[in-house]
């Protein structure tokens, strides 16, 4: 059997009182999709942060290609391959659109900051979109919500991942552009890459993800193909009106996936 | 890193059929305008949101000058100008490192504390214990350097405010100061040692003082054609031939008048040419290297910066023990100029007036926006304004009153640039 690409082992991780995670598991292989939705407070951007090492997990493993790794820093999630768009974009208002791009990874020369590479690769993954950055050495913070998030999720294809985390990447993009980042996604997993997408759209979901895993109250609520399952049973599970929280010893891990 | 993404290979292949490098050579000019057009747009672009940069200081400057100049001849002769050029180092180098600390969205209270105790401690070991002033120098500047990563290291190890660190910090230098200075509170120092020359240091030589002007000039502009030329092979959208000769001009202007200026008194002074050395320095350090970059990274949203990677704690601690550092050297212009250690530095003013200088010069004070010319744009300002008054005869109660209705001019603008870079409707 291939091993997941990442694997998450009864990860649980709480807030002050508050149970964010409990007991979940999670398996993302190469060159699949997979959707993560859920109700509010359901969990998923917490997830999500457990996975890009923004807030490691209190309890549980993370396995990336079958051994257990530490991912207790955004770096380490780095240099695995993990490339995140947050659902609040995360990125520096004040700073243009070439210095969020490369932030964390500036293009150097002897030390001093090749601006000119890093703008004219700027300029040739720009160019490509059909939406129109007026000036890319222009203040994040002067572009619109849609602009914003185009230079989200170009940053995170910017690396390459082998796995890439979504937290509601069509948020603020209109139709064409929300087609073409779908396009995008197959794209990427058909180069053998992972992809975890949060959303509230079922549409997006149906288009593109190949399971469903779904969250409620921090708990797995249970795990679907989206080609086989009725829209109503994966609403159902959200809402908590099914419950399929997995049993706590799986008696093998291909008997979660239906 | 590659960037052979998805979707640059689309983009490469859309480009192909567009081919607009064959459009280029069969109509040069037509292309041309269209660049010079679209550096306009640019232009007007950054214009309309708020982003002037050094403009209204400049204007403020001239201004103020002009008044000045108007109501005293005296204003801008050449021994008040040069006597103001060796007053703003002291306060300027202080609000270099203000800077700093203001980028990264904080504020550090403690540097006028910190500049008097580092005149104090430097005439303390050199005075009253016969160390050579080299080594008190940079005894001084060293302990400057690191009571400015305690405070930041505390900080950003508490989650403490800054504002309420550094205060803790004013009050502790501040008493270190007084109790190194003793019962007499004030030590001179000799007037011909190596921090007396500090400001009392003048270059004569025309050779040396226009050569170093012809050499800055030179230097911006083989930049300029630098950076030009690799953004020419790039394919990318450059400045005009027109605007870099401009630019260049008008350095060469401002550089060739004041030494011109300084040479009818006294001839350059060292202490401006220190302070100038630090602002490029500083300015490069901040816009071309990558941990500049993480400074304003921190100044635009310090989660941000965080979750792409840019070590926070660290970055924190720097800016305060640079801050830190700044002071003291600052510390030991403002008593060399007065060739003694006094309590004077430490009463506030300088405290004030180098923060004021900072934001008077277009730094703004919530982080991510500035610039450490904006130091040398501010000091001017407030030393102006001083000096004018003095000439006039003007009591300093006024003096501060006008200071203050210019810090507040400021500050408001800074806040409404703020406001204005702010996208309007959802986020």
């Amino acid at each position: 059997m291939v091993q997941p690409l990442l694997a998450l082992r009864g990860v649980s991780k709480h807030f002050a009182a508050v149970q964010a995670l409990v007991d979940v598991e999670l398996e993302i292989r190469a060159g699949e999709v997979v959707a993560l939705v859920g109700d509010n407070a359901a969990g998923k951007s917490t997830l999500i942060k457990v996975i890009s090492g923004v807030g490691p997990p209190d309890k549980g493993v993370i396995e990336w290609e079958g051994r257990p790794v530490y991912i207790k820093r955004p770096q380490d999630a780095r240099v695995l391959g993990i490339a995140t768009v947050y659902q609040d974009l995360a990125m520096c208002g004040n700073l243009d659109v070439v210095a969020n791009l490369y932030l964390g990874r500036e293009i150097q020369r002897f030390g001093i900051l090749d601006e000119v590479e890093m703008e004219r690769r700027t300029r040739e993954l720009l160019q490509t979109l059909p939406i129109r950055i007026p000036d890319v050495r222009a203040p994040l913070a002067t572009l619109s919500g849609g602009q914003r998030q185009v230079v989200a999720i170009t940053r995170s294809f910017l690396s390459e991942p082998r796995l890439l985390l979504l937290d509601e990447p069509t948020a603020s993009l209109g139709l064409q552009q929300t087609n073409q980042l779908l396009d995008l996604i197959e794209e990427l997993r058909d180069r053998g890459a992972g992809v975890l997408l949060i959303s509230h759209n079922m549409g997006d979901i149906k288009a593109v993800a190949d399971r469903v895993a779904v969250l409620r109250l921090g708990r797995n609520n249970g795990l679907f193909n989206v080609n086989t399952t009725p829209q109503e049973q994966i609403i159902a599970s959200i809402t908590g009106a099914a419950d399929n929280s997995a049993p706590h010893h799986p008696t093998s891990p291909e008997e979660a996936w239906p | 890193m590659a960037v052979r993404g998805w979707w640059t290979g689309r983009g490469i292949r859309a480009r192909a059929d567009a081919g607009p490098a064959t459009g280029r050579r069969r109509d040069g000019r037509q292309w041309f305008t269209g660049r010079l057009g679209a550096h306009a747009d640019t232009v007007r672009h950054r214009l309309r949101k708020g982003q002037l940069g050094p403009a209204p200081a400049l204007l403020a400057l001239a201004v103020i000058w002009t008044v000045f100049q108007s109501l005293n001849n005296n204003f801008l002769s050449p021994r008040n100008l040069s006597v103001l050029s060796v007053d703003i180092v002291g306060t300027g180098m202080i609000a270099v490192g203000v800077v700093f600390v203001l980028l990264i969205g904080e504020i550090d209270l403690s540097v006028g504390a910190l500049a008097g105790l580092s005149g104090a401690l430097f005439a303390a070991l050199s005075v009253n214990h016969g160390m050579p002033e080299w080594l008190a120098v940079i005894i001084a500047v060293i302990c400057g350097a690191a009571a400015g990563a305690v405070q930041g290291f505390v900080f950003t190890n508490t989650g403490v405010p800054a504002f309420v660190v550094t205060l803790a910090g004013l009050l502790t230098w501040n008493g270190l100061m007084l109790y190194l200075l003793g019962p007499e509170s004030s030590i001179d120092f000799s007037e011909d040692g190596l921090v007396a020359q500090l400001t009392g240091r003048y270059f004569g030589s025309a050779v040396a003082a226009y050569g170093l002007a012809a050499l800055g000039t030179a230097a911006y502009l083989l930049v300029s054609y630098h950076d030009r030329r690799r953004r020419t092979a790039a394919g990318m959208p450059y400045r005009p031939t027109g605007e870099i000769w401009a630019r260049t001009t008008l350095l060469a202007v401002a550089a060739f008048a004041t030494v011109y200026v300084l040479r009818r008194f006294e001839g350059l002074p060292l202490a401006l040419l220190i302070f100038l050395a630090v602002i490029i320095a500083s300015d490069l350090l901040l816009r071309r290297t990558p941990y500049g970059r993480q400074v304003l990274a921190l100044g635009g949203g310090a989660e941000a910066a965080q979750r792409a990677g840019v070590g926070v704690a660290r970055v924190r601690i720097s800016v305060f023990l640079v801050s830190g550092t700044l002071a003291a050297v600052g510390g030991l212009f403002v008593a060399s100029r007065l060739t003694s250690a006094t309590q004077v530095p430490g009463a506030g003013m300088l405290l004030i007036n180098a923060i004021a200088a900072a934001v008077i010069g277009g730094t703004s004070l919530f982080g991510g926006r500035g610039s450490t010319w904006s130091a040398l744009l501010g000091v001017l300002i407030i030393q102006s304004i001083a000096s004018g008054m003095a000439l006039l005869g003007v009591e300093s109660a006024t003096q501060f009153m006008i200071t203050g209705g210019v810090l507040l001019v400021a500050v408001v603008s800074d806040s409404v640039a703020r406001h204005a870079a702010e996208p309007r409707g959802r986020a």
